[in-house]
């Protein structure tokens, strides 16, 4: 982890909020009644401003969790809560409308949530900035490039005003110097305005390097194997400590999926 | 793409990343692809002139008109004031019938999308319609509607409406459903959905579907004016080309003949080409430095 680490609100004191921003109590998934459960009795608790990773093999029911906490789907049993009544949500393609400019993109956003026009133009202009896309805001989607599209995705998701943002593997289809910066950008974001955020990745490395807190998912049937937290790392430099819970997590993800297969 | 490279440096003011815009052609280029183009959009109209002067020069006969015969018809019927009139009146139904197939066959698009009871009972009859030539409705109307504009309307809907139809449907069935999938994230409910997500990414498709309804509208216009004349009808291009048969003056059915075709075509470059290059150019779909 670089230095910005230090500064970042990693304070206990934050995560000892009231109210969780995501609760899940029991949640169980199955597809088809007699299928098997894609996801088996997960609890999770994840505090208001908190940056949690989420990463597992392909195929080990995080997609599915995903739905469940943007409300695309509903639990076969237990409960999902999510705070504020639903989450944003930003996917590994950015999907963005190729009839809108990029600031229509991010407005659009606001228009199927009822703000104003004015508001919702003032509004787009400073999501895009904050994502530096700040003169970017008339141009075509198409004339973006991969890592510029999905800074706008950012800023759509966040211009959908949910204290909760779940980002499904959001920089998998990037270039390995246009993730880093990405990544920089998130954490910058996630400081500045105190979401709450899940992140989604099949990649240790990455999870790792964002995550406050990691969790290690493994399926047949899907379920949270392992948790990590950066405040663990006490003393040990940040460098040794990343390189070492990678290797750690990685030994683990590795374990469960030969006893899986 | 390397912008997002760049941008490793520390300054974040730089981190505005350039915007790929297509690159501009210098004006000379621009005019000279200009020219080119009105060229080659010529030798269509040329040839076919050529080719009919030919003819008259090597088979003469009482059959056979000149380019310049038809020339001076179009002139004395243009002074006349007939050709005017006739012009007006069948343009005038033309896009009156056509605005008249949008406004029915939108809602009713939306609808068979949507509505599945709707699409089961309907969808089926809307595109055998597309089949069903559409001056077969002329005598019925005739029967129904006298000799009116009525009639005329009555024919180029039933012409029109089921390719309007058929266009908007298509493209919203080829919605990605990843689109659906933002749109419900983004909180839309069914009309929002509609509204924002499904009819503007079916516009490619819709314009194409417009295209044809209006080719269907003139087609059906110009069989209605053919087979329909006299009574409370004014005289359309149709009825011009039935007069002409009439009187044997094969100049003043060439004449109609021309104008019918040049509408058409002027629609097309005018209208539907322009729309359709601009929602693709918008979309990036433009085919790159198409030549």
């Amino acid at each position: 982890m670089t230095t910005t680490a230090a500064t970042l609100p990693d304070d206990p004191a934050r995560l000892r909020a009231t109210t969780p921003a995501v609760l899940l109590q029991q949640v169980s998934k199955r597809y088809a009644a007699d299928g098997p459960d894609v996801l088996r009795q997960v609890d999770l608790t994840i505090e208001p401003g908190e940056l949690v990773c989420v990463v597992g093999a392909s195929g080990c029911g995080k997609s599915t969790l995903l739905s469940l906490l943007a409300g695309l789907d509903e639990p076969t049993s237990g409960t999902v809560e999510v705070a504020g009544g639903g989450a944003a949500l930003m996917f590994q393609d950015p999907a963005l409308f190729p009839w809108l400019s990029a600031r229509g993109n991010v407005e659009l956003a606001m228009r199927l949530s009822g703000v104003g026009k004015r508001e919702r133009r003032d509004r787009a202009e400073d999501l895009l900035r904050l994502v530096h896309l700040g003169g970017s805001g008339d141009s075509a989607v198409h004339e973006l490039s991969g890592g510029m599209r999905q800074r706008v995705a950012l800023a759509r998701a966040l211009a959908q005003d949910r204290d909760v943002l779940l980002l499904d593997e959001p920089f998998a289809a990037l270039d390995a110097a246009t993730r880093d910066l990405l990544h920089d950008e998130l954490e910058r974001v996630w400081s500045s305005t105190g979401r709450t955020v899940v992140f989604i990745t099949h990649d240790v490395g990455e999870a790792v390097r964002l995550g406050r807190r990691v969790l290690l998912m493994a399926g047949r049937p899907g379920r949270v194997v392992g948790e990590w937290r950066s405040e663990d790392r006490r003393g040990e430099a940040a460098e040794t400590w990343g390189r070492r819970l990678t290797a750690e997590i990685t030994d683990r993800l590795r374990e469960e999926r030969h006893r899986a297969a | 793409m390397p912008h997002d490279a760049i941008t490793l440096a520390p300054d974040r003011a730089s981190l505005e990343p350039p915007v790929l815009r297509s690159t501009v052609a210098t004006p000379t280029g621009r005019d000279a692809r200009t020219v080119r183009r009105v060229g080659a959009v010529l030798l269509g109209p040329v040839a076919l002139l050529a080719g009919w002067q030919l003819v008259v020069w090597l088979a003469p006969g009482a059959s056979v008109v000149s380019p310049s015969d038809v020339a001076r018809a179009a002139t004395a019927a243009w002074v006349r004031g007939d050709l005017p009139s006739a012009l007006a009146t069948s343009l005038g139904r033309g896009v009156v019938g056509f605005a008249l197939a949008v406004v029915i066959g939108t809602p009713l698009a939306i609808a068979v999308a949507h509505v599945r009871w709707f699409r089961t009972a309907f969808a089926p009859l809307l595109k055998g319609l597309l089949v069903l030539p559409s001056v077969a409705w002329v005598p019925a109307a005739v029967l129904w509607f006298g000799l009116t504009d009525a009639t005329v309307y009555f024919v180029v809907l039933m012409g029109s409406v089921p390719s309007v139809v058929n266009g908007l449907v298509a493209g919203m069935g080829q919605v990605p459903p990843l689109y659906r999938r933002v749109g419900t994230v983004l909180g839309a409910g069914p009309l929002a959905m509609t509204r924002h997500v499904i009819l503007p990414a079916a516009l490619p498709a819709y314009v194409a579907g417009l295209r044809q309804g209006w080719a269907f509208s003139w087609r059906s216009l110009m069989g209605a004016e053919l087979i329909a004349g006299g009574g409370h009808l004014g005289v359309g291009l149709g009825a011009l080309l039935q007069e002409g048969r009439a009187l044997g003056d094969l100049a003043t059915v060439l004449v109609a003949m021309l104008l019918i075709l040049m509408i058409g075509v002027l629609a097309e470059l005018l209208a539907f080409a322009p729309l359709e290059s601009h929602l693709a150019r918008r979309r990036g779909l433009a085919p790159q430095a198409a030549r």
